[in-house]
């Protein structure tokens, strides 16, 4: 047993912090930091130079673009570029549909599409949820039908985050009506100018639009849409969410926004002075950094076991602590605003008139509403309870 | 970095779970702890036997040459059997005094004992005062002017004080009552001349004794280390003392999620198991999560308690020490909770696991003395 980095992984790690440093738009990593929105060209343009040192899909065969790093340096990056406030990659390509292809599809598939995720030429929404199908996801009504051309894929999915700016959309849609609720779902890849697809936004609590609806009327794509067998689409599904558990801690976000609560607390906004000379404030912030230090170790211990390629069980331990973490340090950052988590700005506003209170105050109310929601997706921590109730404990 | 065990580690961990299994069933353990000194004088014998004693010490100090990951091993598995020996007081504790503290001579006859199982320490430092500051040292040491010095004072909640073969006692040998400086360590007899021991059962099953010192003679040979510079050695003693009780809360956590699951598979209510409901099924879960969280922390200290640099090991163990708090806190009340009106009872182990997670707790500092010294320390990830 050996817990210290290796001298090769601590080089790794600094030559990671020093890319980072060197190579993120300043803009961008002053977006990140004070957790304003990001454009799709910030997006863009960091993947493009992530994807120029061969890191843009590092977790990846090395065949298909990979950087051939153990799931260690992987874990690394991941928690470099987060606290180095870079854009977080856009999973659904890269770390959601990339590797559901480069597994199930066919050649002519993985050619055609996977070159074009690791730069994000083409951008991918997720077409999972629907409004009936939340954390019942296999409930999902969205149907295909077979026809001489191919495929007419009708229904409505919901929670698309940023299928406003997608190429393409993966969608479950059910091609087998009588059979059981998993058994008769196929995985299909749409082109998003597809005649029948319309994409309605819909607006979140902290006023964002980053969700949207999209729906599928009709859409007629070509009999190569479907990946893999039909209705082995369950299987593909589950393959991808067992493909999160790297990162899905998200330790490295946690990390750069405590940065964030510590930078924002020496300066003096209410009260008395500034909220680290507050010693409950400070108590509770050392509360949370003691949680995070050990959520750093659980992670190190789930990423160093044997990876079976089956949903690993230890993920909803990452996914639940993350998450109660990442509301934690919004919580601080509530805190730290105090009476100026009031006033409501549009994220958009260009107008000239000077922002009410400390002009870094405007975004931080909108992170703690916004991120109510991580203990929302990807398996609400419910289900992940039960998952590990069933699972682990065999309850 | 890896988490695996190494094949004698592996071994080590499998033979004392083994005895335990054997040896340390609730009922053998209660028959242990009516025994006058409350633990069990044939099994230190065979801890002796297997090398435990001798474990986490160098070889040229009369160990076997392993470490802190070899403590964690075996404590973690004293921890589910809720094990009475004083392992804790006189290898871990009292041996790390030993290691950082004395010299080399002293050692190689004091660790050798020990792993012989010829002798047991107890480390005589709290006092009425002193809480969890562990510079504040009021009895006193005055030279005697052969070498030697007079000790005149109390200490307080001296772990298995009453059974130990000597005493390691700090002292202060100048300077006033909470300095960092002019503190000693002193080996001494536990019956000799002036000497006075009250001993007594906590809580957790466990003992420990009340001792007064009047005029009790130290000889040259037994001042551990410069008698006015211990404090070092003693943080950094409580540091690895820390990373062994995170092992035994682990253990004793563990064991009591075990038992809860295992009682909700088995126990019936309106006609279905109690397992079924899913209130109970969430709980459990957060046990869990709070369970790994804790084992995290265990393997943390495990690698920090070697850690040279004293301001960042400290920082670390008050991390480690206050998830463990936290956990263990968790873990013990919901095991009881969910096991109901049958872990109220004297007789059933889960709520003497509760108990000693408890004490482990408040042990050193709770979890909100370490949060409180983090608040003031700085960032965990600076």
């Amino acid at each position: 047993m050996d817990l210290r980095l290796t001298e090769d992984e601590l080089a790794f790690r600094a030559e990671v912090r020093a890319f980072v440093r060197d190579n993120l738009p300043a803009s961008i990593r002053e977006k990140t930091s004070a957790g304003r929105r990001l454009s799709r060209d910030d997006y863009v343009r960091w993947t493009r130079i992530l994807a120029g040192k061969g890191w843009g899909a590092p977790h990846w065969p090395t065949a298909w673009g990979g950087a051939g790093w153990s799931p260690i340096k992987l874990s690394i990056f991941l928690d470099e570029t987060q606290r180095g406030n870079a854009p977080e990659p856009v999973a659904f390509g890269v770390s959601m549909v990339g590797p559901v292809i480069y597994t199930f599809g066919s050649e002519a598939q993985k050619k055609r599409f996977l070159p074009r995720i690791i730069d994000l030429s083409d951008w991918w929404c997720q077409g999972f949820s629907e409004p009936g199908a939340g954390s019942d996801l296999a409930s999902l009504r969205t149907s295909a039908r077979s026809d001489a051309d191919g495929w007419v894929i009708s229904g409505q999915k919901t929670w698309t985050t940023m299928a406003q700016y997608a190429d393409w959309i993966f969608v479950l849609a059910r091609t087998n009506a009588q059979a059981k609720k998993q058994e008769g779902i196929s995985f299909f890849l749409i082109d998003m100018k597809t005649p029948g697809i319309t994409v309605k936004p819909i607006q979140t609590i902290d006023g964002g639009h980053e969700v949207n609806e999209v729906f599928l009327d009709d859409v007629r794509v070509p009999p190569d849409a479907i990946v893999g067998e039909e209705n082995k689409g369950w299987d593909y599904a589950k393959f991808l969410l067992a493909n999160e558990r790297n990162g899905i801690a998200r330790v490295g976000v946690s990390k750069a926004r405590l940065d964030r609560v510590r930078q924002l607390a020496s300066i003096p906004v209410y009260g008395s002075g500034p909220k680290m000379e507050d010693p409950f404030f400070r108590a509770k912030l050392a509360e949370v950094e003691v949680e995070l230090k050990a959520l750093e170790m659980t992670q190190m211990r789930v990423i160093s076991a044997p990876r079976t390629g089956k949903p690993d069980p230890a993920s909803s331990v990452l996914k639940i602590k993350g998450s109660e973490i990442q509301q934690a340090t919004t919580d601080l950052l509530m805190e730290v605003v105090g009476p100026y988590a009031l006033p409501y700005r549009e994220s958009d506003d260009m107008s000239n008139e000077p922002p009410v209170g400390p002009d870094w105050a405007s975004p931080l109310a909108p992170i703690y509403f916004n991120n109510r929601k991580v203990s929302i997706y990807g398996g609400s921590n419910e289900i992940q309870r039960s998952i590990i109730a069933k699972a682990i404990l065999g309850l | 970095m890896d988490f695996e065990l190494s094949s004698e580690q592996e071994q080590l961990r499998d033979n004392v779970a083994r005895l335990m299994k054997d040896r340390y069933g609730f009922e053998a353990r209660k028959t242990y702890q009516a025994s006058p000194q409350g633990w069990s004088e044939a099994l230190w014998r065979d801890y002796a036997e297997m090398g435990l004693l001798g474990a986490p010490f160098a070889e040229a100090d009369g160990g076997f040459g392993g470490g802190a990951v070899e403590t964690m091993i075996v404590m973690e598995q004293f921890g589910k059997a809720l094990a009475l020996e004083p392992y804790l007081q006189t290898v871990v504790l009292c041996g790390a005094l030993l290691k950082h503290g004395a010299g080399a001579e002293q050692r190689a006859e004091l660790i050798g004992a020990i792993a012989a199982g010829d002798l047991k320490l107890s480390f005589a430092h709290m006092e009425k005062q002193s809480g969890f500051d562990l510079n504040d040292v009021a009895l006193r040491a005055v030279k005697d002017g052969g070498g030697g010095f007079v000790l005149n004072g109390e200490k307080t909640l001296v772990g298995q004080g009453d059974s130990a073969d000597r005493l390691i006692v700090s002292a202060r040998v100048n300077g006033s009552r909470r300095d960092r400086d002019g503190i000693g360590l002193f080996l001494v007899d536990a019956n000799a001349s002036g000497v006075s021991r009250r001993g007594y059962p906590t809580q957790d099953g466990q003992r420990a004794a009340e001792i007064s010192f009047a005029e009790v003679r130290v000889a040259p040979d037994d001042v551990l280390g410069p008698p006015d510079r211990a404090l070092p050695a003693i943080e950094r003693a409580v540091d690895e003392t820390t990373a062994a009780l995170s092992a035994e809360a682990v253990g004793a956590m563990s064991e009591a999620l075990t038992m809860t699951v295992d009682y909700l598979k088995t126990r019936k209510q309106f006609g279905v198991t109690i397992g079924s409901f899913q209130a109970l099924q969430h709980r459990a879960a957060d046990m869990t999560v709070a369970l790994e969280q804790a084992r995290s922390m265990m393997y943390l200290a495990a690698m920090m308690a070697d850690e040279e640099d004293a301001a960042e090991r400290a920082k670390t163990m008050s991390a480690v020490k206050a998830q463990i708090g936290r956990s263990a806190k968790f873990i013990g009340q919901q095991a009881v909770q969910m096991h109901g009106g049958i872990a109220m009872t004297y007789e059933y182990k889960v709520g003497h696991l509760f108990k000693r997670l408890t004490m482990i707790d408040t042990a050193y500092g709770d979890a909100d003395v370490h949060v409180r010294r983090l608040a003031d320390r700085g960032s965990l990830f600076a």
